[in-house]
């Protein structure tokens, strides 16, 4: 039993260690030198760390306002998002209308279908309406996702039916029932819903490289991308910026742990 | 109950106004695009700056059908499916039954294993260009231990796939594992003990228990598999610095799209192979409902 246990012990730690070591690797790289990079056998750890790799990698590219706009569209995005899926999934959750159980299947439906494949109509939809290579074309067609209604409508829905009707009979209206009750009442759900959104705009990259064709108006992922392909760039600058890209979602993750694997563990399901 | 009563007009107003910011959104962004993507694909003559459609018809379907890119493109799309898909969700099995059964440490593997998910899939791409170079990339030095001549993964067309592979995998992993251990959290443990009295051995309740009993949660991870990887492209995008592999051995449908959309304006062109994908992975999915009612014990 006990020499299971390590052998398990040793098959998990082999796994994790594969897991982390592209990490690794992105950093250590990012403190050696270009020469010792290039080292043949690599070496694991820099001799020296080199700090200035990374203001270089900074200012080697308008990082400041990727960032900037990294930042305003995933948080407006998720913010967006969390508010028309709140009235909505209220609506689905505990409104009596006609309609309902087909419109609720029709937009169960649209899950199916590849983004991808609409990438070409709502381009032209947004170059029609002249926002190609603005923040609305990165923010305003993510500003609704049935995905964050479907999961809010569940945790909405274990509310009791009785709760609603006590605070009808009370005196308080549907707005007042929606946000005293049951947003607060969702918490968690709400804000698992909203760190796979902001994770999932972070990490965005064919939108907005789709959507944008300017160095202002690109986000983090499509900015870094432009900068790898750039010529005479070093890779411990290339790993500096990975490590830019990367670090801001892998800090909030840790931090929030518990509500990312919730979320996902619960169905958290992107078609 | 209320639910049964009829609406009236003014149940209905309310509800229309507390779903209609989604619904708007859904609606132009989600909605018509569908039908719209369908009926895109039927122009052969269109001009984009005037949005004029000159001429309908099943042109872009033929042009497809003999156009060889994108038979590539279809072929190595499922060449990518096959070698993803298999290894991920039994590698993930295997984790995730092995994670079940610990208790220290199983939070930090849990959270290492799932980091990837978290992580931009162009940045960590740029990491693993790096590690897959040829001369001082870190995989070649670690393949040499084992006596393997360093392999140029990134510019030789027959290791490209296998690059992107691998990267998939090591992406994709955490995800699954995580969806695994819900499956096994599932199964109730008295299965285990009745056939532990009855003398059956670890391999023996893993596959007459375990496997059974989490028939549906590998369906589902199988399925939510094959949809992502039909649907790769990030990852290429970065990894090969712009270019669907070297000489396309990695161009897959997506990829395809992108270019004729992107670079060639062919919108026809490019809406007929969204179409494509979208039957692709509508077939798929029904296959593996089908073979599902037969084998997935519920």
């Amino acid at each position: 039993m006990r020499i299971k246990k390590i052998a398990i012990y040793i098959v998990l730690t082999i796994g994790a260690v594969t897991m982390l070591l592209p990490f690794f690797w992105m950093i250590s790289t990012s403190f050696k030198t270009g020469f010792e990079s290039l080292q043949t056998p690599p070496t694991w750890l820099p001799a020296k760390l080199q700090w200035h790799n990374w203001v270089a990698a900074w200012q080697a590219a308008p990082f400041t306002t990727y960032l900037i706009n990294s930042v305003l569209v995933s948080v407006v995005t998720t913010f967006g998002q969390l508010f028309t899926a709140i009235l909505a999934s209220f609506a689905f959750a505990k409104l009596n209308f006609s309609g309902k159980k087909i419109i609720f299947s029709i937009l169960l439906a649209t899950m199916m279908v590849p983004a991808e494949m609409l990438i070409i109509p709502n381009f032209v939809t947004l170059s029609q309406m002249k926002l190609i290579n603005t923040y609305g074309a990165l923010i305003i067609p993510w500003l609704a996702s049935f995905f964050a209604v479907f999961t809010l409508r569940q945790s909405f829905m274990s509310v009791p039916d009785q709760l609603y009707y006590a605070a009808k009979i009370d005196g308080a209206s549907d707005w007042k029932f929606l946000w005293r009750i049951l947003v607060p009442n969702a918490k968690s759900a709400i804000t698992t819903i909203g760190l796979l959104q902001i994770i999932g705009s972070w990490n965005a990259f064919m939108w907005p490289l789709i959507a944008t064709n300017t160095e202002s108006m690109r986000t983090l992922p499509v900015g870094l991308q432009a900068f790898s392909s750039e010529s005479g760039i070093s890779y411990p600058e290339l790993m500096a910026a990975s490590t830019f890209v990367i670090l801001p979602m892998v800090i909030l993750y840790l931090f929030l742990n518990k509500y990312v694997i919730a979320g996902v563990a619960n169905g958290g399901l992107k078609g | 109950m209320m639910n049964n009563v009829k609406p009236t007009w003014r149940d209905n107003l309310k509800a229309l106004l507390y779903l209609l910011p989604m619904l708007i959104i859904i609606g132009i962004f989600n909605l018509y695009p569908i039908i719209k993507s369908f009926v895109m694909s039927f122009y052969t003559d269109y001009n984009f700056f005037t949005n004029k459609v000159n001429a309908l018809g099943w042109d872009n379907f033929k042009f497809l059908w003999e156009d060889q890119n994108f038979h590539d493109a279809v072929w190595h799309t499922l060449v990518f499916v096959v070698g993803v898909v298999p290894i991920e969700v039994a590698l993930s099995l295997v984790i995730a039954s092995l994670l079940y059964r610990i208790k220290f440490l199983a939070g930090f593997f849990r959270t290492v294993y799932f980091l990837p998910f978290v992580t931009s899939i162009v940045a960590i791409s740029m990491v693993w260009r790096w590690i897959y170079n040829k001369d001082a990339g870190l995989l070649n030095y670690l393949l040499g231990f084992i006596g393997i001549q360093p392999i140029d993964w990134l510019n030789d067309p027959h290791y490209a796939m296998a690059g992107l592979v691998i990267l998939a995998i090591w992406k994709g992993l955490g995800f699954n594992i995580l969806l695994f251990l819900v499956g096994l959290s599932n199964v109730d443990q008295h299965l285990y003990d009745a056939a532990t009295i009855d003398g059956a051995n670890g391999w023996e309740r893993f596959k007459n228990i375990t496997l059974p009993m989490i028939s549906p949660m590998t369906f589902l991870v199988t399925v939510n598999a094959v949809i992502g990887s039909f649907k790769v492209f990030d990852e290429i995008f970065s990894l090969f610095g712009g270019q669907p592999g070297p000489g396309n051995s990695a161009m897959t449908v997506v990829y395809y799209l992108y270019r004729m959309f992107y670079e060639q304006n062919r919108y026809g062109i490019a809406a007929a192979s969204g179409v494509i994908l979208f039957i692709m992975i509508l077939v798929v999915t029904m296959l593996q409902t089908w073979w599902s009612r037969r084998h997935v014990h519920y």
